[in-house]
C-alpha cells in the first residue's frame, strides 16, 4: 500500500510508539500527592515542556486536549464566553445599544472543527459570524480583515483562522493577522493543526514581533499529535497566560482549571517524543517533502494536462505546505478517482475526511470561487515524513489509467445510457 | 449496501460465489439524519455505518458514492411533480430505474465492474437461447419483482440478485446471524426513505403547499372541502371529513384527483371498479413478446403487494391496453402496472388512462 494521505493522519514514529508503551507502564495519577503520583506528574510536565518548546511556548501555556477538534472548540467557545462575560461586566452605553462583542471573524474555507463550532455559537449563543473572503489560491483577503477590524473592533469577540489550509495547503498570513488583531485589541486563535510539523511555529516570537498586548493578538493556537507522528487521541491548545477562556469541561480543575479530567501521561509522553523529532528534523524533512511534492505536481501536469492545481503554485515550503498537492480533474468525480487509485494500491483523499464517508463538493474550493463540478473532481495527495520517491512514482504510474477510467465514468449527476 | 440485512447477505453470497465484490453505499441525501428512527432502514449515518460494518465482516472494500443530486432530481422531485399532477407514483421503482440500475450501474461499469448486485428478492433466469428473464422470488411474501419491473434487457444483463432463490426472509436473517452480521435482527424498512417520519401527506403539504379546494361527488355537487388535492390518492377512504352524508349512507372513496381544478371526486366503493387500464409509457423486462399487437393472456399487478389478476393485454396504436378478468379497485393514474406470465415479469407500463367498470348512474 502506497500511503499518500498524510494530512488525514501520518504513521506514528517508532520513538513515539516506544515512548507511549514505556509510559503506559508508569503507575500514578499525576494529580495524586504521593510519590507514584509525583513520578507521573514529572513525566507529564516534562512532556508538556517538550511539546511547548516545539511551539515557541512555555509549558504552562500548553493545555492538553483529547484531540485537535477539542482544542479548537476550547479556543473558540472559551474565548467567546470569556469575552462576552467581560463585555457584560464593563460599562454599557446608556442607550443600551452595545454590540457587546458579538461578532466572530472567520475566513471562508476553514476546517469543520471551526465552522461548526462558530455556527453552533450563532445558533445557540447569539454570535454573529463575519465570513472573510479568500482569494483564488485560498488565501485570506487581508484588506477585508483590516476593514472589519477598523470598522468596529469593540464589537468583535475574536478572530479565528487556519495557519495553513488542510485541503489545498495554502499558508495564511498569520503574522500579519496577528499584528492587525494586536493593534485592534482583539484576540486571535490560530488552528495550526495542518501546519504543525510542516512549518516553524513560534508562538512567543509572533507575540513579540507583533507587539501583542495582554489578551490580544495571537493568544491561542491549536495542534494535534497524530498529524506529526504522535498518537491519535491527544491535541493541545497553546494559551497565552493573558488569555482567559471559559472551560468546556468542568471537574477536578486540572490544567489551569481550563481542562478538567485525569491527564493522559502516556499520550503526552508519546506526543512529546514525536514533537521533538519533527522539530529537530524540520528543515531537512520539509525540504525533502517539498521536493517530492514538486516532482509529484510536475508529474501530474505531464500525465493529465487538464488537471488543475488548487492553491498556491509557488514552490518550496513558504507559501504552500510542503507535503500538500491538490488537484481538480475536470469531468471526473473525486470519489471515482479515489476508488480506482485505492484499487491500484494508492491511498489518497478527496479532501478532508468526513462523516459516514460521504464526499461533498469541497467548501474550500467553493470559497476560492471554483465551480461545483471543479470541486467534485478534487483529489488531495499529501506527503509525510516517511514518504519516498517510490511512493510518488507509484502514484504517477497509477494515475493515467485511473484518470482515463474515472473520466469515462464521468459525473454522477449526468444522464446515463440507461435513461429513457 | 443500504445497511439492511438483505443487501448484507446478498454481498456475502456474492463473495462466496467467487466474485470480486466491493460494497457501495449510496448517499442519497445531502443532510442525512444521524440515527435510525422507527421502521426506517436506510439513509441515516447509522445505516451507512451498519453497511460498512457488514463489509468489514465480509472482508470487502466499502465506499460511499454520492448520488444525492440525481436522486433529488429523478426520484424526490419526480415524486412531488407526480403527486402535484394528481398521479400516484412509486418512488422505489423510480429509484431502481434511474439510480440503482442507471446512474450507479453506469458508473460501476465505467469503473470496471460487471454487475450491480442488490438484496432484492427476485430471480434472474437465463433461457435456452441465453436471454435473461426476470422472475418472482422463491420467497413469495417478500417478492420484489414488481419494483424491478422497470428494468430492461440491457439493465438485467448487469443485474445480480443473490437472494432470489431463498424461500423466506427468516432464512436470510438466520444466515446473517450465522455469518456474524450485526444487522441480522435489524427491522425491515417500509416507508419511503426520503420521508423521515413516514407522514407522506404532511411532507407533501410542506413541499407543495396547501390550498383549499372542493370535494365533489360524481354529479359535481360539492360535498366537502380539502387543503390540497395532492394529498389524496384514488381509493382512499379516510381523512376527508365530509360534512354531508352520502344519500345512501355508505362510505365514500376518492375516485379521481383533478389537480388543475384542485378538486377531489368521491363516490361509492363500487365506482372504484376499473375495467380497463392503459398506458403508452411501457418497457419489456428482457425479450419483448413477438406479437404484442395480438391479444395475449397474462397477469397484471398494480401495486407492490397487490395480488396479480388474470388479464388480457394488447398493444394498440402504441398504447398497452390491459383488461383484467375482474374489475380492479383503487387504480390511480401514475401507478405502475407490471405484467407477468407465470412467474416471469414480461414488462410494465405507467397507467395513464383507466376505464370505469361501472357507468356513472349505476
Amino acid at each position: 500500500m502506497v500511503y499518500l494521505d498524510h494530512a488525514a493522519t501520518t504513521p506514528m514514529l517508532p520513538e513515539a510508539i516506544d515512548a507511549l508503551t514505556a509510559a503506559l507502564a508508569v503507575v500514578g495519577n499525576p494529580s495524586s500527592i504521593h510519590s507514584a503520583g509525583q513520578q507521573a506528574k514529572r513525566l507529564l510536565e516534562e512532556s508538556r515542556e517538550r511539546v511547548a518548546a516545539t511551539l515557541g511556548a512555555d509549558g504552562i501555556e500548553v493545555v492538553f486536549t483529547g484531540n485537535g477538534t477539542e482544542a479548537v472548540n476550547l479556543a473558540i467557545k472559551g474565548l467567546w464566553w470569556q469575552r462576552r462575560t467581560a463585555a457584560a461586566s464593563a460599562a454599557e452605553p446608556a442607550d443600551g445599544s452595545s454590540p457587546a462583542r458579538r461578532r466572530i471573524l472567520m475566513p471562508a474555507g476553514e476546517h469543520h472543527a471551526t465552522i461548526d463550532t462558530v455556527e453552533w455559537l450563532v445558533a445557540h449563543e447569539g454570535a454573529e459570524v463575519v465570513e472573510l473572503p479568500l482569494d483564488e489560491v485560498g488565501r485570506l483577503r487581508l484588506d477585508v480583515l483590516a476593514d472589519e477590524l477598523e470598522r468596529g473592533a469593540e464589537s468583535i469577540a475574536l478572530v479565528t483562522m487556519l495557519w495553513a489550509n488542510n485541503e489545498v495547503g495554502t499558508i495564511e498570513p498569520v503574522e500579519e493577522v496577528a499584528r492587525l488583531t494586536a493593534r485592534a485589541g482583539v484576540p486571535l486563535h490560530v488552528d495550526a493543526i495542518a501546519a504543525y510539523g510542516q512549518l516553524p511555529i513560534d508562538f512567543h516570537g509572533i507575540r513579540r514581533a507583533t507587539d501583542a498586548p495582554r489578551g490580544s493578538g495571537l493568544v491561542a493556537l491549536s495542534v494535534s499529535a497524530h498529524k506529526i507522528g504522535g498518537p491519535a487521541g491527544i491535541g493541545a491548545l497553546v494559551l497565552d497566560r493573558s488569555a482567559a477562556v471559559e472551560p468546556l469541561i468542568h471537574g477536578g480543575g486540572q490544567q489551569r482549571k481550563v481542562r478538567s479530567g485525569t491527564q493522559d501521561v502516556a499520550a503526552a509522553a508519546s506526543f512529546a517524543a514525536a514533537a521533538e523529532i519533527v522539530a529537530d528534523r524540520l528543515d531537512a524533512d520539509t525540504a525533502r517533502m517539498a521536493a517530492l511534492r514538486d516532482r509529484l505536481i510536475a508529474g501530474v501536469a505531464d500525465a493529465v494536462p487538464e488537471a488543475r492545481l488548487s492553491g498556491d503554485a509557488g514552490a518550496g515550503a513558504s507559501v504552500r505546505l510542503p507535503g500538500n498537492a491538490h488537484f481538480s480533474f475536470p469531468g471526473c468525480e473525486g470519489d471515482s478517482l479515489l476508488f480506482l487509485l485505492d484499487a491500484a494500491g494508492v491511498a489518497v483523499s478527496t479532501g478532508s475526511a468526513c462523516q459516514a464517508g460521504v464526499p461533498e463538493p469541497s467548501h474550500v474550493l467553493m470559497a476560492m470561487g471554483r465551480s461545483e463540478a471543479d470541486a467534485r473532481g478534487a483529489l488531495r495527495i499529501t506527503i509525510g515524513h516517511g514518504s519516498t520517491d517510490a511512493d510518488v512514482d507509484a502514484f504517477l504510474a497509477a494515475l493515467p489509467a485511473a484518470h482515463a477510467q474515472a473520466a469515462r465514468a464521468g459525473l454522477a449527476a449526468r444522464a446515463t445510457s440507461f435513461d429513457r | 449496501m443500504s445497511g439492511g440485512v438483505d443487501s448484507a447477505v446478498a454481498a456475502a453470497r456474492a463473495v462466496e460465489a467467487g466474485h470480486e465484490v466491493v460494497g457501495v453505499h449510496l448517499a442519497l441525501s445531502r443532510n442525512a439524519g444521524t440515527l435510525r428512527t422507527g421502521s426506517r432502514g436506510c439513509c441515516t449515518i447509522e445505516d451507512s455505518m451498519d453497511a460498512q460494518r457488514a463489509a468489514n465482516v465480509l472482508g470487502i472494500p466499502y465506499y460511499v458514492w454520492d448520488f444525492s443530486a440525481r436522486f433529488k432530481a429523478d426520484v424526490v422531485d419526480d415524486f412531488i411533480a407526480e403527486y402535484s399532477a394528481g398521479r400516484t407514483p412509486n418512488p422505489c421503482m423510480r429509484c431502481n430505474e434511474r439510480i440503482k440500475f442507471a446512474a450507479l450501474l453506469e458508473k460501476a461499469i465505467a469503473l470496471g465492474f460487471d454487475a450491480v448486485a442488490t438484496g432484492h428478492y427476485a430471480k434472474i433466469v437465463t433461457d435456452d437461447a441465453g436471454n435473461r428473464e426476470l422472475h418472482r422470488a422463491s420467497a413469495e411474501a417478500k417478492d420484489q419483482s414488481y419494483v424491478l419491473g422497470v428494468l430492461t434487457a440491457e439493465q438485467l444483463a448487469h443485474a445480480y440478485f443473490p437472494l432470489g432463490d431463498t424461500p423466506s426472509k427468516t432464512l436470510v436473517r438466520a444466515e446473517a446471524a450465522e455469518r456474524g452480521l450485526s444487522v441480522a435482527q435489524k427491522p425491515d424498512s417500509y416507508d419511503i426513505c426520503f420521508i423521515p417520519d413516514g407522514d407522506t401527506r404532511g411532507w407533501l403539504a410542506d413541499k407543495v403547499g396547501t390550498e383549499t379546494g372542493d370535494i365533489v361527488d360524481r354529479t359535481g355537487a360539492v360535498v366537502g372541502s380539502h387543503e390540497g388535492a395532492h394529498s389524496f390518492t384514488v381509493g382512499q377512504r379516510r381523512g376527508m371529513r365530509l360534512g354531508t352524508p352520502a344519500a345512501d349512507g355508505k362510505p365514500r372513496f376518492v375516485l379521481e384527483v383533478r389537480p388543475k381544478e384542485n378538486t377531489v371526486v368521491v363516490g361509492p366503493k363500487e365506482a372504484l371498479a376499473i375495467g380497463v387500464i392503459a398506458g403508452s409509457r411501457f418497457s419489456w423486462a428482457g425479450l419483448a413478446p413477438e406479437q404484442p399487437e395480438t391479444a395475449f393472456g397474462c397477469e397484471v399487478q398494480i401495486r407492490a403487494h397487490a395480488d396479480p389478476v388474470p388479464a388480457v393485454a394488447q398493444l394498440v396504436d402504441g398504447e398497452l391496453v390491459v383488461t383484467p378478468g375482474h374489475p380492479l379497485d383503487g387504480v390511480a393514474p401514475g401507478q405502475t402496472a407490471v405484467i407477468y406470465v407465470g412467474t416471469r415479469v414480461l414488462g410494465q407500463f405507467t397507467i395513464d388512462r383507466t376505464v370505469s367498470a361501472v357507468p356513472v348512474d349505476a
